[in-house]
């Protein structure tokens, strides 16, 4: 059964629209400014963006402070990303209902980088829940108007929520059993981590299709070459074909300025592979750090 | 098996800096088996404190230190040696170092950190494979425990951090335990198993000092 729609992004996939959606980082300060002026260069090119749970295990501004006010001040929906790495299900429970509170209509459901890999290794990982259990917590608050312990909720949140997926999984069939476990307790939508091989996308969206949930599909540009070199490196699973490494070099090679205009060659052509690929709902673009690519991506895209 | 280390001697000699009369407990069985004390390592210890100009009063290597009839024996059989002594220092676990504590009322130095209960591959070579979380999932899991053995104690993983069978916790060298339990169960025709959701663990029981009593 289909949940209703309570948020704009929800809305387009249920229209059938292909969309768009962004990612901001927040990061380790008390200043919303850059978050702002990020949200303000998405603004219009995404129906929502994404907005991140201490990724990489950093501690980073709460998320849910930055989804706040980019709908508050700058008008774009958010993705509130909750992971299960640093709260148990009661400080979850407290910060969904907050998040209803403050209108936030999106969340991803996500289990978090392990602590280890982070900026304080020593910190004590949580994990009571695990990403699927915080789905099943979701499911429970909307749908039934409780907690995942069945105590009762006096009016309830409205939210849609998605899991991660992951296409360049390997092995690819327990990524797929886990989605599928997902979907039937009641997630809305899925979106991947960053595709960069064709075959694997499409054998991965091939395999999800017959769960009939949207699938929004993941990119990541490289801004630079030392961040290409840390995702191929850090990103666990990531799969960056190495003609795709070897043309971004070549090009790094020249000038800085080369090495743009390859990305927007490379992923404008990936995203039109995408958008031509039956069953992909979207895409989601991560470009921390040099969001002014997206609208120029979208662009090329559309060419 | 409870699996033990021996502390630094640095670490230990911190801790006896003003004792001078010392008795030393080891351990007859884990502590034995992980070389951190049995008979060679009480040997050890007693040398390094005579080195130091210790004295120490006596030694004692309990069957099962974790048993408190052996431990109250062996304790009363040297008897005048621990009333000699003015601190026990203990060879061996956790549990070890506390029923010494509690019987002998001395003060109890813990010479060992205590690891996890695992599994003994050769001597040297000792791996985790129960956290005690009292809830065994074992049937569901291919006989392979995500709780002591996912870096995230998922019960419904793997989760995004592992890559070609390896977990991120350490850099992708040891094996992701979920990818382990799912070829297990494939191999077994068991993956309904697999797919199951398994609701959060109820942690109400093991909220504060656990006990089994017989009714």
């Amino acid at each position: 059964m289909t949940r209703e729609a309570f948020s704009e992004l929800t809305k387009s996939l249920q229209a059938g629209k292909f969309v768009y959606t962004g990612e901001i980082e927040p990061l380790k300060t008390t200043s919303l400014e850059e978050t702002l002026e990020t949200a303000k260069i998405l603004k219009g090119h995404v129906v929502a963006a994404n907005i991140t749970d201490n990724p990489t295990a950093f501690a980073y501004m709460n998320s849910l402070i930055p989804s706040y006010f980019i709908q508050k001040e700058i008008g774009l929906e958010a993705v509130y990303q909750v992971t299960v790495r640093d709260r148990n299900r009661l400080a979850i429970t407290a910060d969904l209902l907050a998040a209803s509170a403050l209108g936030i209509k999106n969340v991803l459901a996500l289990s978090g980088d392990h602590t280890t890999v982070g900026d304080d290794p020593g910190t004590k990982p949580v994990y009571d829940l695990d990403s699927t259990a915080l789905v099943d917590l979701l499911r429970k608050m909307v749908d039934d108007g409780t907690d995942i312990k069945g105590n009762k909720i006096d009016q309830p949140p409205k939210f849609n929520f998605g899991i991660a997926g992951n296409p360049n999984a390997d092995p690819l069939d327990p990524e797929i059993l886990k989605i599928e476990r997902k979907i039937e307790l009641g997630a809305d939508f899925i979106q991947t981590q960053a595709v960069y091989d064709v075959g694997l996308m499409k054998e991965f969206v091939k395999q999800v299709s017959r769960l009939k949930v949207p699938v929004i599909v993941g990119i990541a540009p490289f801004k630079s070459r030392s961040m290409m070199d840390w995702m191929v490196k850090n990103v666990p699973g990531i799969i960056v074909p190495e003609d795709i490494q070897k043309s971004l070099l070549a090009a790094r090679e020249k000038s800085k300025e080369a090495f743009l205009d390859e990305n927007l060659r490379i992923f404008g052509d990936l995203i039109k592979e995408i958008r031509n690929t039956p069953n992909v709902s979207g895409l989601h673009i991560m470009t921390i750090g040099f969001e002014w690519i997206v609208p120029k991506l979208i662009e090329k895209a559309n060419q | 098996m409870i699996i033990t280390i021996q502390k630094s001697d640095e670490d230990i000699k911190k801790m006896i800096e003003d004792r001078d009369k010392i008795f030393i407990v080891g351990c007859g069985t884990c502590a034995t088996e992980c070389q951190t004390g049995g008979e060679e390592q009480v040997k050890e210890l007693k040398n390094k404190l005579e080195n130091l100009g210790k004295k120490v009063t006596g030694q004692a290597i309990v069957e099962s230190v974790c048993d408190q009839r052996l431990t109250r024996r062996d304790l009363r059989r040297n008897k005048e040696a621990v009333a000699d002594s003015n601190v026990i220092m203990v060879l061996s676990c956790g549990t070890a170092t506390q029923t010494v504590s509690e019987i002998s009322k001395k003060i109890t130095i813990p010479c060992c950190d205590t690891e996890f209960i695992g599994t003994t591959e050769r001597i040297g070579k000792f791996y985790e494979r129960c956290r005690a979380c009292g809830e065994c999932i074992l049937y569901e899991t291919g006989g392979i425990c995500p709780i002591a053995r996912c870096g995230k104690t998922l019960l419904n993983g793997p989760c995004g951090g592992q890559a070609k069978g390896k977990c991120e916790v350490g850099g992708w060298e040891k094996e992701c335990a979920w990818i382990q339990i799912y070829e297990r169960l494939r191999d077994e025709n068991r993956l309904d198993l697999f797919k199951k959701y398994r609701p959060p663990k109820d942690h109400s029981e093991m909220a504060s000092q656990r006990e089994v009593i017989f009714k």
